[in-house]
């Protein structure tokens, strides 16, 4: 129906922008990540893999690596276990309220994130919302170190923002289910708890595997909460490439850094396509 | 069903929990903002309206508000005047690389901002671009053509295909039903996909830490005057982002009820594709 | 066939024995719109029971009250000298076959007939032959590793029946069945659900809108209307003697005459004919079939029948038969159904037994 022309003219300039502000850049990346930088700050296109042998042989780098792993890891676990009855009490429970309802779960997602981040780091400080608090009502004595500055406070921040992101996939896997399916369940003889298990969860799975691909590609990513609250203990992987950007002016190492990211979300992103759709029973 | 109630008194109590947690910090923030004291200290006391007076005698901020208002405009225009063919070209038309296409337009949307911010500087660097407005411009219009492609996408899959085909049986051309048709119909995709992107410019930081020049934007402004310290005008300011991405998210929410449907938004839209 | 099936019903009520479900006065209201309205009705072992009605007739409400997934306003199920509606429904050893199957999208064939043995922690092996005995009757073993999103429609409808089925329950719930089905396969799937029941002996209650459908399958029929039965009986029964105005015009074609009786004779327009009836106005049944055309001269005829003359305004070909559309000089319409012939015209002759005119209720107003 539609002529040469037309589907050209669509697809052309959207083409070209890609091609020219993502592809090409993504490109310079995978460049940089193999030069070097000489002594008198200027970028040397010597292609090797010095910079990533230097990932490998200075430990800072896979141990931040690992650290960020591991604090994605609880935010994604976190979000699940926060999310994931929220979701099921919105689309099994909620009836008449889960338009609102629905609402005020995407309201905090698409708040400042420095608005929310900032929040967290106003209540968990030593003179902060929640400290006084406790020693007004004498549950402690001495303001709570580890709040802030921590990766606690890094893991809770970062919980905060990426439930939401975690809630909506999960929500939608669950609107997806036929009620019938419940009642014919419950029909054969399965009881609500066994009914979840057995039809319920795996139906969702699609939307669970979506809303933890978010929460953990997303915060292995953050740089903001690291720095806001994070302190020393609580630097990420993405602080290192930052500065590597910025103040320790290494772009090709911060490049092979930021490829490996790429990498490994790309390698997760597929992953996950995967096993959807073993979990997709359309 | 009537039984399956009493065995999860506690979803509903779980419920609550996760919107006071989500909400809570949002709330406590707007109530600091009043506080007397400054930052912190509970309970509060002495709610003035102090902070707010200072930080509209603020002249940094109120500039860093121009300039953020400038990008996201600018950034929309860039966003949807690439982002909606790329929807209809994903819907209708077939050429090599489709694929890499689709997932390329759709990265930006998954990946860690910063990949997507310094990937954008190595190129102005290459290319001798001077860091300023503009940079920030492309980069957030770049970033953001994912959202307009995932909306407008969402939208025309409800398009009832048969209108085109009945415009061009009255003898328009492509390009006039383009224009009488198809955008009419996606109308309140499209606008949706404004009010996001919008939203979404003005709160961008990952990308446009980056490529700033001389002029802040408000987040980076905030974010300046946070390494330096917190002061409650802070609050005051975060209180009215929040009263106002309020307003914007609601009006987004309206609108996409009103286009009949459940609502997607980007978190849940990378499967549609 | 010469034989009179006896309803089941009849039979058990004269033999003494309890019925296996007996619904005593269940009310339903959604908000304000009442749906069911005191609905008492008694179900016999080993009956094929259809409850008719059209969309809103409150026919799959009084299903799914039955099978669990609402609960009544008012009234009580018993089954078997137990309340049946204070369970829940996976405690009722009842089975539903859904509409549109319900079938478990991530499980295979076999795992969805075996689900409900699976959940009543059967053994192993005992599910596995109950699974397979199941699949056997309803001839669709070789599929029994697909999954269901690669069967047609009409296996689906199998295996959702086996599903049910294998469970061995005291009682089958289907809600409208073969409604997705198209017009062969329907009928196909009448002829072996019947005599599936036949075999397997459990009590079904069907539900559907199709009167066809209805007579061709069921022991009895319960007509539903706006909430109210408004007939219970068998086939034959309730298509020979319907007992209102509704049920007449529902189940087959009918022409309702509108008369007034005095002195035991009835009034139709110039038509009269002896009744047995108290005085006053007064709606008979008369089905197209039983007018028939009179085919020998005046000479001979039967005193009894009543005769009338009238042009053939239309003629709808029906295949075997024939729809005639009959104006009378008086201005009374009536249709007759007879055998194919082509090109009536003009004055035809017709008569019908007064037998035939079946007194009917007007159908009650219900808000």
């Amino acid at each position: 129906m539609f002529s040469r022309a037309y589907r050209t003219a669509i697809t052309l300039p959207p083409l070209l922008w890609v091609a020219l502000f993502l592809l090409v850049p993504y490109a310079l990346l995978f460049c940089y990540s193999f030069w070097s930088v000489s002594p008198s700050q200027t970028i040397v296109h010597d292609w090797s893999l010095d910079n990533y042998r230097e990932l490998f042989r200075v430990n800072v780098y896979l141990q931040t690596l690992f650290r960020s792993m591991w604090i994605a890891a609880r935010v994604t676990i976190f979000s699940l276990l926060l999310g994931y009855p929220l979701a099921y009490y919105l689309s099994f429970y909620a009836g008449a309220r889960k338009d609102l309802f629905y609402q005020l779960v995407i309201i905090p997602l698409w708040v400042s994130y420095l608005v929310r981040a900032y929040a967290w780091k106003t209540i968990l400080g030593s003179d902060g919302v929640l400290n006084t608090l406790l020693q007004y009502v004498h549950l402690t004595k001495h303001p709570l170190e580890f709040l802030l500055y921590s990766p606690f406070a890094v893991v809770l921040t970062l919980t905060h923002i990426y439930t939401p992101f975690a809630i909506l996939p999960i929500y939608a896997s669950l609107e997806h289910i036929p009620r019938n399916l419940v009642e014919a369940s419950h029909d054969l003889g399965a009881s609500p708890l066994q009914t979840f298990w057995r039809v319920i969860f795996p139906l969702s799975i699609p939307g669970v595997l979506a809303g933890a691909t978010f929460a953990f590609v997303l915060s292995l990513g953050d740089f903001l909460a690291p720095l806001l609250l994070g302190g020393p203990s609580g630097i990420m992987i993405s602080n290192i490439v930052v500065s590597l950007f910025g103040a320790a002016y290494n772009w090709p190492l911060g490049a092979a850094i930021s490829l490996c990211m790429l990498l490994l979300v790309l390698a997760l992103l597929l992953l996950t396509e995967k096993l959807e759709k073993k979990w997709s029973f359309r | 069903m009537s039984d399956a109630r009493s065995n999860s008194r506690w979803l509903p109590w779980h419920a609550l929990g996760v919107f006071g947690f989500l909400y809570l910090p949002i709330v406590t923030l707007i109530v600091y903002s009043f506080n007397g004291p400054g930052v912190g200290g509970f309970p509060p006391r002495n709610l003035t309206l102090d902070w707010y007076r200072m930080l509209f005698a603020d002249d940094a901020i109120w500039e860093s508000v121009l300039n953020s208002l400038i990008v996201a405009f600018a950034a929309m225009g860039i966003s949807l005047t690439f982002g909606i063919p790329a929807a209809l070209a994903l819907d209708r038309a077939n050429f090599p690389g489709k694929a890499l296409f689709r997932r390329l337009v759709l990265l930006p949307l998954i990946l860690p901002g910063i990949i997507t911010g310094l990937s954008l500087l190595m190129l102005f660097r290459a290319a001798d671009v001077k860091l300023s407005l503009v940079t920030i411009v492309l980069g957030h219009g770049t970033a953001l053509i994912s959202v307009a492609t995932t909306e407008v996408f969402a939208g025309l899959q409800k398009v009832d295909r048969a209108q085109e085909e009945a415009s061009l049986d009255l003898g328009a051309n492509y390009w006039q039903t383009f224009w009488r048709i198809t955008i009419p119909n996606l109308r309140l995709s499209i606008i949706g996909a404004a009010l996001l992107i919008f939203t979404l410019s003005m709160d961008e930081i990952a990308v446009s830490f980056f490529l700033i020049g001389r002029d802040n934007t408000l987040p980076l402004e905030i974010w300046g005057r946070l390494r330096r310290g917190i002061t409650p005008e802070i609050n005051a300011i975060s209180s009215i982002i929040f009263v106002f991405s309020l307003i914007a998210i609601v009006g987004w929410y309206r609108l996409r009820i009103n286009a009949e449907g459940k609502p997607e938004t980007p978190a849940e839209l990378v499967e549609v594709a | 066939m010469t034989t009179v099936i006896e309803p089941a019903i009849a039979r058990s009520a004269k033999s003494g024995v309890q019925p296996l479900l007996a619904i005593r006065t269940i009310a339903k209201s959604f908000g304000k719109n009442p749906v069911l309205r005191d609905i008492s009705l008694q179900i016999a072992e080993g009956e094929f029971m259809t409850i008719l009605g059209e969309s809103g007739s409150g026919k799959t409400t009084l299903l799914r009250i039955i099978a669990g997934f609402e609960s009544a306003d008012a009234g009580e199920i018993v089954m078997e000298s137990e309340r049946l509606d204070l369970l829940p429904p996976y405690r009722r050893r009842v089975n539903t076959v859904f509409q549109n199957y319900a079938l478990f999208p991530h499980l295979s064939v076999e795992e969805n007939v075996g689900y409900g043995l699976r959940v009543s922690k059967l053994s192993k092996d005992e599910i596995a032959a109950r699974v397979s005995e199941a699949l056997a009757m309803v001839k669709m073993t070789p599929f029994a590793k697909s999954k269901p999103a690669n069967i047609s429609g009409g296996q689906q409808q199998r295996i959702a029946l086996a599903r049910a089925l294998v469970n061995r329950p005291r009682l089958l719930l289907l809600d409208e069945p073969l409604s997705a089905l198209d017009a062969n396969l329907r009928r196909q799937m009448q002829v072996e659900l019947k005599s599936l029941q036949r075999e397997v002996g459990i009590s079904f209650v069907f539900v559907t809108h199709d009167q066809e459908e209805a007579m061709v399958m069921s022991d009895r029929i319960a007509l539903l209307r706006m909430g109210e039965l408004e007939q219970v009986a068998s086939p034959r029964e309730i298509y020979s003697r319907p007992a209102t105005a509704y049920t007449a015009q529902f189940i087959g074609h009918t022409n309702l005459l509108r008369g007034d009786v005095r002195g035991n004779v009835a009034r139709c327009n110039s038509l009269s004919w002896p009744v047995d009836l108290p005085d006053g106005p007064a709606l008979f049944s008369l089905r197209p079939e039983n007018i028939r055309l009179v085919t020998s001269g005046v000479g001979g005829a039967d005193m009894n029948l009543i005769r009338f003359g009238g042009k053939v305004q239309n003629q709808a070909f029906h295949g075997a038969t024939e729809l005639l559309q009959i104006v009378c000089e008086d201005g009374l319409m009536v249709s007759v159904r007879t055998a194919t012939r082509e090109g009536r015209q003009g004055e035809l002759h017709l008569e019908f037994s007064p037998a035939d005119a079946v007194p009917v209720r007007e159908s009650a107003e219900r808000g």
